[in-house]
């Protein structure tokens, strides 16, 4: 298991676990949920903030937030 | 008899949802601000048929109904007050069919607050291309609602649409989800302390963590039954709710929804590739914005001339025409001219927002954010500043509004406070006149020195903007939590209905807001020009025909009309102020354009003509007097140091009132506007003292 910020490009992986406390729900709302599938799309320069497509969503966001959500590499 | 029924769309942003809204009401609509704050609202007009007719409200895109913004709460807010005579008889919520799934959620939502509500689906053209296929029919069954399928682009499906908001009474309203089950003992003990309130309405009320919105949480109190839970608790419960709501969307849409991904084409990760790109992605951005630019005042010239021209020539007629007096005076000197500043900047603010509206409307606004996040964000600015910036190159009040959607305080403040540091088009007029006449003609490299120095000033603009958003960064104290969170849309051909309705909508709130104090100020400047204290004024023609025997004609109509304004009120403010300004090169003279700058920066000129009693306002003629213009010792009142120091001082100045009263609203406090004004007007000052010092 490791946090969603050190996901390589093109990688899939599924969500394990989200620290709540430190997620805004609208990331949740947004398809951030255990079980769901994630990937990452593209990092902007000095590889932040980091484009993931997850679910069936497309969204952007921080570094630091992503280093919340744990996710485990699927083959 | 006609009937009315109220109806308010919901959907996620990007969805396709003021596509619905411009299709079923046209032109038929209003845009307005909800009460005190600046969130906007759109409303609009559709006939059902023809005994019904529907007031239909644009709601500002959201994600669900727990609010993270200001715009969100707005939905909320609506949608829990029975009373507002808007209180929806139907909800609508508007889905594409990529984004199925999430808006689902905000439907779930919706119709367990008990409203009747039903499901469009948008863009179903797409459907076949992007390989999928919706079971219909069971969809309805399982959502237990009526679900119209409509394509904007094709503009097919609107009719059913209407039909099936004709019969909403059949609509059921039994929530879709048992709320219960998240935390039996929390919910029934809730139920037990407040029996007469709707379940699903009492969470809202409760976890709603909104402190802009009127909603009253205290409402909801500790009572013998029912103790209220810690902040993180109900945290984790509204967690547990999003994925109750997504288990049961996702059982729904297994047995209704098929994709076949094969079909799906690869267009948005290839253009992804290059537009986001580490080095292209800048590239290609600044190519596009300098190109907006160029095609703004090019495409703009040829109105904004033509405008000019009507405007002068319209002054002209009144004064000729009409019977003379105190009303042609004010016609032809006050509001002709005061109008006509109005109108000169319309062509560039309706380009811009051309502009912007396509960019927003593509997709690639949101690209935009995603670059420019980690940059500005050294500054203590947002990825989503961008936007703000630059409309600010417009005008600095359309911008501060657009700064709604930076959820964080503390970084959307920070873009409110530098904004107006973004050289607007207001001040384009002052530093053309200034520049024709004080930057020498001929070229560096190819590039004229004029040209250049307009660029400068765009530069130094948006420099001092950067700067002091890190001052301000570094010294406000504002504990906020940063979150950002940017949704990258699917790349969309713009569709030129919303575009169209776009540029005229933000074109008349110009108009209205921003001309109505332009137009007072033009009054107001020309009663202080009109009449003065003493016999000074009052005796002028005697005066000036004793002491210049030698004058006659235009040429004693014009001394005595410079007399009589050195002597009126406002030519006594600004001998008054003249002291303070003459470091920095500026007589009197130029202190009265200061001081009715201050209402709005592009009276500068027309102040300038009125003082130097020119009749026309065409440029040539006011440049050509203002080169004319000497100091006591006979050198040009107008040269590199004083020019300079005067557009440096039009560069940084808070001079317009219009800006200060939106950033009250959207701060709802006295205190930043004031800071902005003086904070601002200081650096001015500051920064032209040393220019001119340095150069003269």
């Amino acid at each position: 298991m490791i946090p969603l910020d050190q996901l390589t490009k093109g990688a899939q992986a599924e969500i394990e676990s989200i620290e709540t406390d430190q997620l805004p729900l609208k990331l949740i709302e947004m398809g951030c949920l255990p079980g769901n599938t994630i990937s990452l799309i593209q990092k902007a320069p000095f590889n932040d903030p980091l484009y993931f497509k997850v679910d069936e969503s497309h969204l952007a966001i921080r570094r630091e937030t992503a280093k919340h959500i744990f996710v485990r590499l699927l083959e | 008899m006609s009937k009315s029924l109220n109806i308010a769309l919901l959907g996620n942003p990007n969805t396709g949802k003021t596509s619905v809204f411009n299709r079923l009401t046209g032109l038929n609509q209003k845009v307005g601000n909800y009460p005190g704050i600046t969130v906007e609202k759109k409303e609009g007009v559709c006939k059902l048929n023809r005994t019904t007719k529907a007031h239909i409200i644009d709601l500002p895109g959201t994600y669900s109904l727990n609010a993270s913004s200001m715009d969100e709460s707005v939905v909320i807010e609506l949608l829990l007050n029975k009373n507002s005579k808007d209180f929806p008889d139907v909800a609508v919520v508007i889905t594409d069919v990529e984004n199925l799934k999430r808006n689902l959620l905000l439907f779930t939502q919706v119709k367990d607050l008990g409203i009747p509500t039903l499901l469009v689906i948008n863009m179903s053209d797409q459907m076949k291309r992007k390989g999928i296929r919706l079971d219909i029919p069971l969809l309805e069954k399982q959502l237990d609602t009526h679900i119209a399928l409509v394509s904007t682009r094709e503009n097919t499906g609107i009719d059913h649409l209407k039909t099936l908001l004709l019969n909403y009474r059949q609509l059921s309203t039994q929530p879709t989800i048992a709320l219960e089950s998240i935390d039996p003992v929390y919910f029934e003990s809730l139920k037990k302390a407040f029996p007469n309130q709707q379940l699903y309405k009492l969470w809202l009320v409760i976890t709603q963590d909104v402190n802009f919105a009127k909603i009253d949480r205290n409402r909801v109190s500790d009572t013998t039954d029912f103790k209220t839970q810690s902040e993180s608790v109900l945290k984790r419960m509204q967690q547990k709710e999003t994925v109750k709501r997504y288990k049961f969307i996702n059982t729904i849409l297994k047995e209704t929804l098929e994709i076949d991904r094969a079909s799906a084409t690869d267009f948005r990760s290839r253009l992804d590739r290059v537009l986001i790109h580490k080095f292209w992605g800048y590239i290609i951005f600044f190519v596009i914005l300098m190109t907006v630019f160029q095609s703004i005042y090019d495409w703009s010239s040829i109105p904004q001339d033509f405008i000019d021209a009507t405007f002068a020539q319209l002054s002209e007629a009144a004064s000729t025409k009409l019977p003379q007096g105190l009303f042609t005076d004010l016609l032809a000197q006050g509001i002709i001219p005061g109008l006509g500043g109005i109108v000169i900047f319309i062509p560039q603010i309706a380009f811009l927002f051309f502009f912007i509206s396509i960019l927003e409307e593509t997709g690639y606004m949101s690209r935009v954010v995603f670059l420019m996040d980690r940059g500005l964000r050294r500054f203590g600015l947002n990825g989503k500043s961008v936007i703000p910036l630059i409309s600010g190159t417009a005008c600095a009040i359309p911008a501060v509004m657009a700064t709604r959607n930076i959820e964080n305080w503390k970084e959307r403040l920070i873009t409110i406070l530098v904004t107006p540091f973004t050289t607007c088009s207001a001040r384009l007029p002052v530093y053309t006149i200034l520049i024709a006449l004080v930057i020498p003609q001929g070229s560096f490299l190819g590039l004229n020195y004029q040209g250049l120095m307009l660029m400068f000033l765009y530069l130094v603009g948006f420099a001092m903007a950067l700067l002091s958003a890190w001052i301000l960064s570094m010294t406000i104290k504002i504990q906020s939590k940063s979150y950002f969170v940017v949704e990258m849309p699917n790349y969309k051909f713009p569709l030129l209905k919303n575009v169209g309705i776009t540029v005229w909508e933000k074109t008349r709130t110009f108009v209205t807001e921003a001309g109505k104090i332009i137009l007072a100020i033009s009054i107001l400047l020309w009663v202080l020009a009109s009449y003065g204290p003493g016999e000074n004024f009052s005796e002028a023609e005697q005066i000036v025909q004793s002491n210049f025997t030698e004058l006659e004609g235009e040429e004693l109509t014009n001394k005595i009309n410079s007399h009589k304004l050195e002597h009126s009120y406002i030519g006594l403010l600004g001998k008054s102020i003249e002291p303070v300004i003459t470091p920095l090169g500026y007589d009197w003279k130029i202190g009265i354009a200061l001081i009715s700058s201050f209402a709005a920066r592009e009276v500068f000129v027309g102040t300038l003509a009125t003082i130097y009693s020119v009749e026309s306002d065409a440029e040539e003629t006011i440049k050509n007097r203002m080169a004319s213009e000497v100091r006591a010792d006979g050198t040009p009142l107008f040269n590199l140091a004083s020019g300079i120091s005067l557009m440096l001082f039009y560069a940084f100045a808070m001079q317009c009132m219009s800006t200060l009263a939106i950033v009250k609203k959207e701060t709802n406090s006295w205190k930043w506007p004031t800071i902005q004004l003086f904070g601002m007007t200081f650096l001015a000052y500051l920064t032209a003292f040393t220019t001119y010092q340095i150069l003269s």
